[in-house]
């Protein structure tokens, strides 16, 4: 069914030669794109179990800490992204009793655009990027964890805790090739009102396909040490990790522009 | 002016001009975003009717930004032509509506003395069938190597995206979409990265593809018009300059751009003298939401600002324009509905600003939509007389992560609409084997000869 060029398939992921029935798609062709879509579709709608996932991060030996945004469905999330840039009331009361000490590193997770990311990987990221930093010696709060949230919410939790450095790990957009890659931010000296610029974006983690867990937390603790050690973050921060560290480093900077424009 | 009503005794006041377009605009959820939407159903339909009243002067009377905050606004109220406004000046918005609608209404000469604010006001008030029956009307014809717009055809943008921008990847999306009839409108890369070597060998890798099989179309790689400037002065084989653009001189600030910038950049592709049977060669990229995402709208509704962006397109007599309908994201148009909506207001404002338009229709998987309401557009914008759509490897873009219409796509609006492509690019495909005389893919493409000698691939 498929077009006699069908081979030319080595040299890229798009649906070429795909042949044809009539003028539509051959009937496997049509079924394969449904699919797709529907692992997508599934993954920005699938309801993220938060508590299931807070039990994981305490047998990480972790602190989790529930947060919420004041986001009260997936539909409203969708359309009022600011909503998802900022704190439940409860939840600025919550982290306010944790307001009169000081850590290096606020770390956040939540599942974004696809619940299934962070199902599938959100914890074995979460472990890596912990043990990375443990080598680095820097004093961590505890893992926030928060629903349908937006990468610019890490600035309100990171303020509130008064960390000198806040990474979330959030769902990206899924697309039809990918429905499960997370990506990572990091913002210097969080405060509301940061912009994007000044964040600093690892995407496309994703093992075995795309970055692994192991590259993706190498990169990140870099970038953190250079952030902490020039007193900034975002595109002012050059990224120039010796070669032998990175794994596929390359292709996950070049796809922080879409990650970022998706999960922002 | 005073804009309001009553209504089964509840009065309804509209505070000025923006406010009202933004109360009378269909339900999209940018401008929900933006706290400008109607609040409810009644004042929406109440905006629409006192919308209806406001004469056609009003608008230029009372800019939607002050001319001396925005270039944009300066240029709408350099470019209104009082004469050729002459035939409607004493309509109000509703009237212009009927008039629009009446089969003998002569479009072409009235375009140059409409303002974007105009056709943006009427196309609130408007069904989609008004948007479609209009439109179909009128036809903006331009050139560079072909003909693009003439009446029953439709033309494709090859978009061969790939993520990390492999030029075998990039050849075999292309080969597979010229070998399914794609490319005439534009044969266009979106680069993974702005990089000025990687854009000057992707402009060579498609000079070479365009040159050595004689196609009849032109080639653009989608990066920023300053890249673009530099890589021309560095003799890069530029045919089409790229940029997308707003409505707005903030929002366009945005994009690191402004009015002198796409002059001086118009200019130095000319001076190339690259085209064949035209010299329009302005490529532009637009989308309802930009302004907001740019937090530059100044008040005004998502759609009032992309009819803006049309004024600025008008300005540098371009080849293609193209509105990104679905690209944005459910926060700007939430669902099928809506995105179907706006890509008919988009269209429709064009063709009245005498711009050549296009069409991306397209979503993202967050949206609420799917490849069906894509089919709808789809249908509808060639009933309507779009000038062309996206041709994508199975509609997936695996560089940008969306869905669009693919190269089997244009093949069915072609057999259902009787559409053919542009007449160069036409006589060429027949000329290679791949279509027939009856507008349809030939039994003998497979034996092309394009596929048996293109460039950089290995054979088959």
């Amino acid at each position: 069914m498929t077009d006699p060029w069908f081979t030319l398939r080595q040299f890229t992921q798009a649906r070429i030669a795909q042949g044809r029935a009539g003028c539509s798609l051959p009937t496997s062709a049509l079924l394969d794109f449904q699919l797709a879509h529907a692992s997508a579709r599934d993954a920005v709608h699938q309801v993220w179990d938060i508590a299931g996932f807070a039990g994981g991060v305490e047998q990480l030996g972790l602190e989790p800490m529930i947060l919420a945004t004041p986001v009260v469905s997936r539909e409203q999330y969708l359309q009022r992204p600011d909503l998802g840039r900022r704190l439940a009331q409860s939840s600025r009361e919550l982290l306010a009793t944790r307001a009169n000490q000081t850590i290096d590193l606020a770390l956040i997770v939540s599942n974004g655009l696809s619940s299934t990311a962070v199902d599938e990987h959100g914890l074995a990221l979460l472990h890596t990027v912990v043990a990375a930093y443990a080598e680095h010696g820097l004093r961590m709060g505890p893992i926030c964890l928060v629903a349908n949230g937006r990468v610019a919410l890490a600035d309100e939790i990171g303020a509130m805790l008064n960390a000198r450095l806040v990474v979330i790990i959030v769902g990206e957009r899924p697309g039809l090739s990918a429905a499960d890659s997370l990506g990572m931010y990091l913002t210097y000296s969080p405060k509301p009102g940061n912009t994007d610029a000044e964040r600093n974006c690892i995407s496309n983690i994703r093992p075995p396909t795309g970055l692994s867990f192991k590259a993706a937390a190498i990169k990140l603790a870099y970038l953190s040490e250079q952030a902490l050690r020039c007193g900034f973050s975002g595109v002012a921060l050059k990224d120039d990790m010796p070669e032998r560290l990175t794994e596929i480093g390359d292709v996950a900077l070049q796809k922080c522009k879409l990650g970022s424009e998706s999960a922002l | 002016m005073n804009y309001s009503a009553t209504v089964k005794g509840k009065s309804f006041d509209f505070r000025d001009l923006r406010t009202l377009l933004a109360k009378a605009s269909p339900r999209r959820a940018a401008d929900e975003l933006a706290g400008l939407a109607a609040v409810s159903e009644v004042e929406r339909a109440v905006a629409q009717q006192v919308l209806a009243d406001v004469p056609l002067r009003q608008f230029i009377e009372e800019p939607l930004i002050a001319p001396e905050l925005d270039e944009v606004s300066r240029l709408i109220l350099d470019q209104h032509d009082a004469v050729a406004f002459t035939p409607i000046a004493n309509l109000s918005v509703g009237e212009f509506r009927d008039w629009l609608l009446t089969e003998d209404s002569d479009l072409a000469a009235i375009s140059a003395g409409l303002m974007p604010e105009m056709a943006a006001a009427v196309s609130k008030i408007m069904r989609n069938q008004d948007l479609i029956a209009v439109a179909r009307r009128y036809r903006v014809v331009t050139r560079f190597r072909n003909t693009i717009g003439l009446p029953g055809r439709l033309s494709t943008r090859l978009q061969p995206n790939h993520p990390t921008d492999d030029a075998r990847g990039i050849a075999a999306s292309i080969l597979d979409g010229l070998l399914y009839g794609s490319g005439d409108a534009v044969i266009g890369i979106n680069p993974a990265t702005d990089n000025l070597d990687n854009v000057y060998t992707l402009l060579n890798l498609l000079d070479e593809i365009i040159v050595k099989h004689q196609i009849p179309t032109q080639s653009c790689v989608l990066a920023h018009v300053t890249t673009s400037m530099e890589l021309m002065q560095r003799g890069a084989p530029v045919d089409l300059v790229f940029q997308s653009i707003a409505g707005t001189e903030a929002a366009n600030r945005s994009f690191g751009i402004d009015l002198a910038m796409l002059q001086d950049a118009k200019a130095m592709a000319e001076a190339l003298g690259r085209g064949s049977v035209g010299q329009q060669l302005m490529y532009f990229e637009t989308g309802q939401g930009s302004a907001l995402s740019a937090n530059a709208h100044h008040g005004i509704d998502a759609q009032t600002c992309e009819a803006r962006a049309y004024a600025v397109a008008r300005e540098f007599n371009p080849l293609l324009v193209n509105t990104v309908v679905g690209f944005i994201g459910p926060e700007y148009l939430y669902d099928g509905k809506q995105i179907i909506r706006a890509g008919l207001e988009d269209h429709f404002c064009g063709k009245l600003l005498c711009v050549p338009m296009g069409c991306d229709i397209c979503y993202t998987n967050h949206a609420e939509a799917d490849q069906n309401d894509m089919d709808t557009l789809l249908t509808l914008l060639g009933v309507a007389g779009c000038n062309f759509i996206m041709g994508i490897p199975g509609a997936d873009d695996v560089m940008l992560a969306y869905q669009s219409t693919s190269f089997h796509d244009a093949l069915y609006l072609r057999q259902v609409l009787g559409l053919r492509p542009a007449p160069e690019f036409e006589a060429w495909l027949e000329r290679m084997g791949i279509f027939d005389e009856r507008n349809r893919l030939a039994d003998a493409r497979n034996a092309a000869p394009l596929l048996g000698n293109f460039h950089g691939l290995p054979k088959a």
